[in-house]
């Protein structure tokens, strides 16, 4: 490949500049993972919500891991590792913040209004 | 010893796409709070409307599509950029300012009618939240497009130099990075939320 032997000259695109190759299969594979969940809830395919959430989030975890490997070139090599290093332990952040604030906030809900509704707020706390 | 590390990057080394990757990573976790803070308020309607009632998921869908689009065009011209095309690599930036000015156009169409239909920010605990998220990451693109304007500025007077090289390697980072959110946005906020 021609192309690809331009990019290894001797600037810092060598880390950050994909094939035209790369640009078209991440392209192809957004496209397939975007028009699925929008085909699922649009549809009305399942019938059971729960089912279809956990497919359009698990499609949506499978979509960032084609834009950060095929749109941002995210590998080992990147910057000696030490991208892929932060972006591990943003992740790993991330995960924390989201599933502890979740975690929380439930039980709070929970145990504030035993109706379990948030704008319940009449009638003596327990 | 030197040497090891003079095998391993022949050139001298910039840090400044590391630093850039790093700002993207905290802004990353800016985007986490406001996630976490849609996911605990989301469903908190205060007897207002609801996600189903109110999203216009084919609209959502166009907006996803410019976004897509302008995610590769923006790839087009880190390639022209490679091949050292300047005309080339200005075209696929206007290409992408368009786009991206398209989603921008009809995020606020979608904003103003929301407000319009009095389901405004101040509406419920949902409507503060989903509003703050969305507007955020519309915030981001917006400035993505200042920006883009103005790195066109300055490729077309100085050209593709090093400096210039370096800019734009920043911005397509920046640009692909909001199209990551996005996918979080369009999946948590509007199909989670059309869901009965």
């Amino acid at each position: 490949m021609s192309a690809e032997g331009e990019l290894h000259g001797h600037d810092s695109t060598i880390e950050h500049a994909g094939s035209l190759k790369d640009y078209v299969t991440g392209f192809l594979l957004a496209v397939l993972l975007t028009a699925v969940p929008f085909w699922l809830v649009m549809g009305r395919v399942f019938d059971h919500s729960g089912l279809t959430a956990a497919i359009i989030i698990g499609l949506a975890v499978v979509q960032i891991v084609v834009h950060m490997v095929y749109f941002l070139h995210m590998n080992t090599r990147a910057e000696g590792g030490w991208s892929l290093l932060a972006l591990l332990f943003t992740t790993m952040l991330v995960v924390i913040a989201l599933s502890g604030s979740l975690w929380v906030m439930y039980h709070l809900d929970h145990n504030m209004s035993p109706q379990g509704m948030p704008d319940a707020m009449q009638g003596p706390m327990p | 010893m030197p040497r090891y590390y003079l095998t391993i990057e022949h050139h001298p080394h910039n840090g400044t796409l590391l630093g850039f990757w790093l700002y993207l990573m905290s802004d990353c976790l800016v985007f986490a709070c406001l996630f976490a803070v849609y996911a605990v308020l989301g469903r908190h309607f205060a007897g207002g409307p609801t996600g189903a009632e109110l999203f216009d998921l084919p609209l959502v869908a166009v907006n996803t599509s410019l976004l897509l689009l302008s995610s590769i065009t923006y790839g087009f011209a880190m390639l022209s950029m490679g091949g050292n095309r300047l005309r080339e690599t200005l075209l696929w930036l206007a290409v992408t300012g368009l786009l991206g000015a398209g989603f921008i156009g009809l995020e606020l169409h979608e904003f103003g009618h929301l407000i319009a239909d009095g389901a405004g920010p101040r509406r419920s605990a949902f409507l503060s939240s989903f509003f703050t998220l969305v507007g955020t990451h519309g915030l981001h693109v917006t400035f993505g497009i200042v920006w883009l304007i103005t790195l066109m500025t300055q490729l077309s007077r100085h050209g593709l130099t090093p400096a210039n090289r370096r800019r734009v390697m920043c911005l397509s980072m920046f640009w692909h990075f909001l199209d990551v959110v996005w996918i979080g946005v369009f999946t948590v906020v509007y199909l989670l939320g059309a869901l009965p």
